[in-house]
């Protein structure tokens, strides 16, 4: 008996309760439609953070001054006077993965223009700064380098610096006053947004001359952190090892010791992100997939009350030839039949969920085409897994008994 | 074995032709809780091609239980049952299935034909279970049907056909196979008397052309149309005779009055 005219009895036999079968149906059809829409609402979001880091620079490395401990008590980070601005090149010249790198120093700073005013960020640093973070300006440019020789007043600011500051005005070429000393504005950067993966607002920031900074603002000489661009992603993990063997060996911190800095990897954030990404999609898949199973308990029951329904047509099959096997594999794609097309129909329902919440969340949503196979391949094995009880009762009823059941 | 001690073949006078059915002493018993019932105690049957047999008995006489054991679907506990020279007993279940599908035809009183499926499907099915084309199955299916004179109704659902009509597709479907027996399990039981003649009308052309029939029946004047009856009782042959005078239906069918009357 081939397999097409056991699928054309098997659909035949579910026409025949067509009100019932949508119903056991509609338990897959949830199911998958839940696993489809949420399995793509995690890839959307994991997607969102990967894009957010990256938006962070590419390949980024960051070397931060380490934390003093004094008296028992941690000052926080950056509170060691060791990193120099010497660090910085030796690691240009020595640590082949670094590409590029830019110093700064960091304080906080108030910020004055006409009858506003706004506490943020003040981070001094030279300006490959902004092409290590891929940060490019709205308007305006960076300041030079001649300006960080120079000690100049000029200043970048963040998009949420100038909106409070300056609302409708344009920021370029006005004067606006840092801790009392006067900064023209040369340029405003653009939106970043809050980072995924620190929670802080990115663009309340005002950037300044690294040398402005130490020699007119915090009288310090020490580099709070150096910015690190590696050659390639895969080299970040190469430069995070080339940077600390290098800065450990310059400040001499003996094997065993704490280091008096830190070295992080944008690569290994990433790669937290992406874990935490998938370990939401897998939890909510999971949740989604327990209505499968529902679905799945659906079928087995109505597939049981089939199989008693049809008693004499079984008992007749039997009569007529049909061996265990065949009564078997009737009621099994029948099942089969039931949860795959429950499984199309819910693949429709997921990708329409899908694009719902892609209109209403202004997320991505990405459903892949692995994810769709994998819902079909998976409601086939619930019609299987759910389907042979009912199918090997069928099979293994007695001819005789079945022929006469009223 | 020799057949000569067999009274039933001298009886009937079958011992020249070959034998299709040949069942010696069996026993079927039940175990019902702490109580055995004995459904046949010590049969033995012998049937040639081209009979036409009727098995007679009140109910619990042994007559179901020999005819599911005739037909393969159950197995006697002692005795051996050859059907064609085949010694059923020792077969498998699979293999059983596959002499119930080629070699044996059967018709119910329920008709047991499925719903929501043409004539043409339901005489079909049996084929399917064959390893035969669908091409070759369908042309059988629509000789068979024509052959019960239901050539014109082939894409009829049951629901659409008289109960005469309906077990004529049982009997086509019976028939599609092409089995050595035919085996009838009270086929009239549903049915008025004049389709019942009409009934036994097809199963005498069909005996006629050599098909070899054994049938269940609880009416004496539907069984007089067979060659020979058998009678059971308390799980034992009580007689077995040949009908001496058997009437032809199609001329019995001219006598009764039309349903119209």
């Amino acid at each position: 008996m081939d397999l097409l005219a056991i699928i054309r009895i098997a659909m035949r036999a579910l026409a025949r309760n067509k009100m019932r079968s949508v119903l056991t149906m509609l338990g897959i059809i949830i199911g998958v439609g839940a696993v489809i829409a949420m399995l793509g609402v995690g890839q959307g979001a994991r997607q969102t953070m990967q894009e957010q880091i990256q938006a962070m620079g590419s390949n980024l490395l960051f070397v931060g001054a380490g934390t003093v401990t004094r008296s028992g008590m941690h000052m926080g980070w950056g509170s060691t006077k060791s990193l120099v601005y010497d660090d910085m090149l030796a690691i240009l010249r020595e640590c082949p993965a670094a590409h590029a790198a830019a110093p700064g120093s960091s304080t906080s700073g108030q910020v004055v223009f006409g009858n506003d005013n706004w506490a943020t960020r003040l981070n001094g640093t030279e300006p490959q700064y902004f092409d290590i973070r891929s940060w490019s300006f709205v308007e305006g440019s960076p300041f030079t380098q001649n300006d960080v020789e120079m000690s100049a007043n000029v200043a970048v600011i963040g998009e949420t610096v100038r909106k409070n500051l300056f609302g409708a005005t344009d920021p370029i070429g006005q004067t606006i006053r840092i801790n009392n000393l006067p900064f023209r504005v040369t340029g405003v950067l653009a939106p970043k947004g809050t980072s995924a993966a620190m929670g802080d607002d990115q663009d309340d920031i005002i950037l300044v001359p690294l040398t402005t900074v130490q020699k007119k603002i915090t009288g310090q000489p020490w580099l709070r952190w150096i910015m690190v661009s590696a050659v390639s992603r895969q080299g970040s993990y190469a430069a995070q090892e080339q940077m600390t063997a290098l800065l450990r060996d310059r400040h001499r911190i003996r094997a065993g010791d704490d280091a008096d800095f830190f070295v992080r990897n944008l690569a290994d954030m990433a790669d937290i992100a992406d874990e935490a990404g998938r370990v939401m999609t897998l939890l909510l898949a999971s949740i989604a997939s327990v209505s499968l199973i529902v679905g799945g308990i659906g079928i087995m029951n109505i597939m049981l009350v089939s199989v008693t329904e049809r008693t004499r047509e079984i008992g007749l099959r039997m009569a007529i030839g049909a061996t265990e096997g065949n009564v078997q594999q009737q009621f099994l794609i029948e099942a089969v039949v039931l949860s795959l097309m429950g499984g199309t129909m819910g693949i429709i329902f997921g990708l329409g969920a899908s694009y719902v919440i892609t209109q209403t969340l202004a997320w991505p949503v990405l459903v892949s085409p692995i994810v769709i196979a994998v819902a079909v391949v998976f409601s086939m094995a619930v019609g299987v897994f759910f389907g042979f009880y009912p199918a090997r009762k069928a099979a293994q009823l007695d001819p005789i008994e079945a022929l006469r059941y009223e | 074995m020799a057949t000569s001690s067999q009274p039933a073949a001298n009886l009937t006078g079958t011992q020249d032709r070959e034998t299709v059915i040949l069942v010696q002493e069996i026993h079927k018993y039940y175990e019902l809780g702490e109580t055995r019932v004995h459904a046949l105690r010590g049969v033995s049957v012998e049937i040639a091609r081209g009979e036409f047999v009727t098995i007679m008995g009140a109910s619990g006489s042994g007559k179901s239980t020999f005819m599911n054991i005739v037909g393969c679907l159950d197995k006697p506990n002692t005795g051996r049952y050859m059907l064609e020279g085949v010694e059923v007993s020792s077969l498998s279940k699979k293999e059983l299935a596959a002499i119930r599908n080629r070699k044996i035809g059967f018709v119910f009183q329920g008709f047991n034909l499925l719903s929501r499926t043409t004539a043409l499907e339901n005489v079909e099915l049996p084929t399917l279970y064959a390893r035969i084309s669908k091409a070759e199955g369908e042309k059988r299916s629509r000789e068979a049907l024509a052959l019960v004179g239901l050539g014109d109704r082939i894409t009829h659902f049951p629901s659409q056909l008289s109960g005469g009509q309906q077990q004529r597709v049982a009997i086509a479907r019976a028939l599609v196979n092409r089995p050595s027996i035919l085996l009838a399990d009270e086929p009239t039981g549903n049915l008025d008397s004049r389709t019942s003649v009409e009934i036994m009308d097809i199963f005498q052309k069909l005996n006629d052309e050599g098909l070899t029939i054994v049938l269940v029946t609880h009416e004496p004047d539907i069984a007089q149309f067979a060659k020979r009856s058998i009678q059971f009782r308390d799980g034992k042959i009580r007689r077995d005779e040949r009908i001496q005078s058997r009437p032809r239906a199609s001329e019995v069918i001219k006598n009764l009055p039309t349903l119209e009357d």
